[in-house]
């Protein structure tokens, strides 16, 4: 706009000044530790000083690196409880949406595990999965099952962890399926029941599109966090699990970088998830640009 | 006419539609109970396991109620670690954060809602999508920028970031600025107001609401935040609530004082839960709203 009357610039200066502080904070916690992060990867940064230019001696080494691969491995296998975990979802939403009695009082019992501090979370369930006397394997006793050792199995501290993430994320997963499926016009339903629908197809041919945008949304911001998992790994198996076989990548980074000093090789592993995310994230949007439909 | 269709095709449908009905409602209701069962079960577990002792805790076939309730384990948690402290700390970083940080996110909210000026579309795109940028790219560079101005293993490294906004919060509040009409504004400009007086005399009472909401949930993560602190803080005393119980977890469990762990953590989980049940319908309405905008 050519024309800047005193108005507009007296308003200009009041917004900037309003916005001030976001845009310092991002310049300072997020564009300039980003950069650096990414100047850091090229070199052997150690943290005490030392930062020499090494090129892609990094990233050369963590593709040889069989506990990297672990850790990507098992982050992406984890992420197995994100279909899970919107199926449960919508399924309870679909229950609660029948508006039977109690509902609120189920949706509040749902969201505790969510609000609840991953923290204690994690001691409680890492008790849970105690094989003697925890939780899971007392349920289990029930049906005459007997449980493993849940977290030092190889082969069962993968399932545990998902099975605790789904649970504490369920409520949350739940409620915006429940928003989204109370927008849904009963004016379609009723059309499709006029036609010879039965329940089925009406949730295939109507509930199922209606809700894409909910289910679109989940799917990538579980897949942001779920790359990103740390706490619930670092608290119930703090070695990284048996055989490294719980570790995942941000624990790895986290090892590398505030245990072993590595900060190049560990801000190279950072910048290959960070790459990743926003990858599969733009993969996502693609797919979904694709399938998308507009309601006239 | 209507009126008629309708009566018609109630007499023409048998009850047998309003029993399938209840049916099935009978069958959703048992089904979300015992779901819920599944949802609070370790809770009651744990406050069960606090309650215990020690014999209760290793006995098989296992005990839900003790044979002896003993809330011992609850006073003796304040002399077994660093517990008043790190529940003074995470209350020094959350209120702190969430105070100033709602001042100003929501004066920035205001200014890219109502206010003109250059470059606004571009620079909110590019704030939000500093979000996207996964915090363990930049914990690296911000431990190292932190360390060499000495702030290791103090607060302020948890403190200082949040006071600059939250772009959550700055989003959600910049939408629910579009349903308040702009002569509103522009009527308190003719009357002389300044902008500051617009923010706190017009704008922030009006949005109170919504930064309630956002405020909570955002007290809430702070409360619950354990990455940032395990970072930061070394020394116990420093520590906030999250990491002294993790730390009771690891020092206690070779003891195998589960009634002491436990207790800890209901202790960590018990003040969020609170807030939760008082200020739900804010909560769940703020969640289901920025899911289904999203």
């Amino acid at each position: 706009m050519k024309t800047t009357s005193k108005l507009y610039r007296t308003e200009q200066r009041y917004a900037y000044l309003f916005i001030a502080a976001p845009v310092i904070g991002f310049l300072i916690f997020a564009m300039v530790p980003l950069l650096y992060s990414i100047y850091g990867a090229f070199t052997d940064w150690n943290g005490l000083g030392q930062m020499n230019f090494i090129g892609l001696e990094n990233f050369k080494n963590l593709f040889q690196d069989e506990y990297f691969y672990k850790s990507m491995y098992n982050t992406i296998f984890m992420m197995l409880g994100i279909p899970i975990g919107i199926v449960l979802a919508l399924l309870l939403a679909l229950a609660l949406n029948r508006g039977i009695p109690g509902t609120n009082t189920f949706r509040v019992l749902y969201y505790i595990p969510v609000i609840s501090s991953l923290a204690a979370i994690s001691i409680l369930w890492q008790w849970a999965y105690n094989g003697d006397y925890g939780l899971v394997n007392q349920f289990l006793a029930l049906f005459d099952i007997k449980g493993p050792n849940w977290l030092q199995n190889t082969g069962t501290v993968k399932p545990a962890l998902i099975i605790m993430t789904v649970w504490k994320g369920l409520g949350y997963t739940m409620l915006l399926y429940l928003a989204a499926l109370q927008s849904v016009p009963k004016s379609f339903y009723e059309a499709a029941k006029l036609d010879g629908a039965n329940a089925f197809k009406a949730f295939w041919y109507i509930t199922l599109p209606m809700v894409k945008p909910v289910t679109f949304f989940i799917i990538v911001t579980n897949i942001i966090g779920g790359a990103q998992i740390f706490t619930e790994i670092n608290v119930m198996t703090p070695t990284g699990g048996p055989e490294f076989s719980s570790a995942s990548v941000v624990f790895y980074i986290w090892q590398k970088a505030f245990g072993n000093f590595q900060l190049g090789y560990a801000s190279a592993m950072a910048l290959v998830l960070g790459l990743f995310i926003f990858i599969v994230t733009l993969i996502q949007f693609k797919i979904n640009e694709k399938n998308s439909f507009d309601l006239d | 006419m209507e009126v008629a269709i309708t009566k018609k095709t109630t007499k023409a449908v048998p009850m047998s539609e309003k029993k399938k009905n209840r049916i099935t409602n009978t069958f959703v209701f048992v089904l979300l109970s015992i779901g819920a069962i599944f949802m609070i079960a370790p809770l009651l577990w744990m406050f069960s396991t606090s309650l215990k002792s020690k014999e209760d805790v290793f006995s098989l076939p296992p005990v839900w109620i003790p044979h002896t309730i003993s809330f011992h384990k609850y006073t003796e948690i304040w002399g077994m670690g660093p517990l008043l402290s790190g529940i003074g700390n995470s209350l020094i970083v959350a209120i702190t954060v969430t105070v100033i940080g709602t001042f100003t996110s929501s004066l920035a909210a205001f200014a890219f809602s109502k206010l003109q000026f250059a470059g606004k579309n571009k620079i909110f795109i590019a704030l939000f999508a500093s979000v996207m940028i996964p915090y363990p790219v930049v914990m690296i560079p911000q431990f190292i920028m932190f360390s060499n101005i000495g702030w290791i293993d103090s607060l302020l490294p948890l403190i200082i970031p949040g006071l600059f906004g939250n772009i959550f919060m700055i989003f959600f509040l910049r939408q629910f600025l579009t349903s308040i009409p702009n002569s509103i504004i522009e009527a308190a400009k003719i009357d002389g107001c300044s902008y500051f007086q617009i923010f706190y005399k017009i704008i922030f009472p009006l949005i109170k609401p919504a930064v309630a909401a956002q405020l909570i949930l955002w007290f809430m993560g702070i409360w619950n935040d354990y990455l940032g602190p395990i970072l930061y803080l070394n020394s116990p005393e420093k520590q906030t609530l999250q990491l002294v119980i993790a730390n009771f977890n690891a020092s206690y469990a070779i003891q195998s004082d589960y009634p002491l762990i436990m207790a800890a953590s209901m202790v960590a989980l018990l003040p969020m839960l609170i807030v939760f049940i008082i200020f739900q319908k804010q909560i769940i309405e703020s969640i289901a709203i920025s899911g289904v905008k999203g």
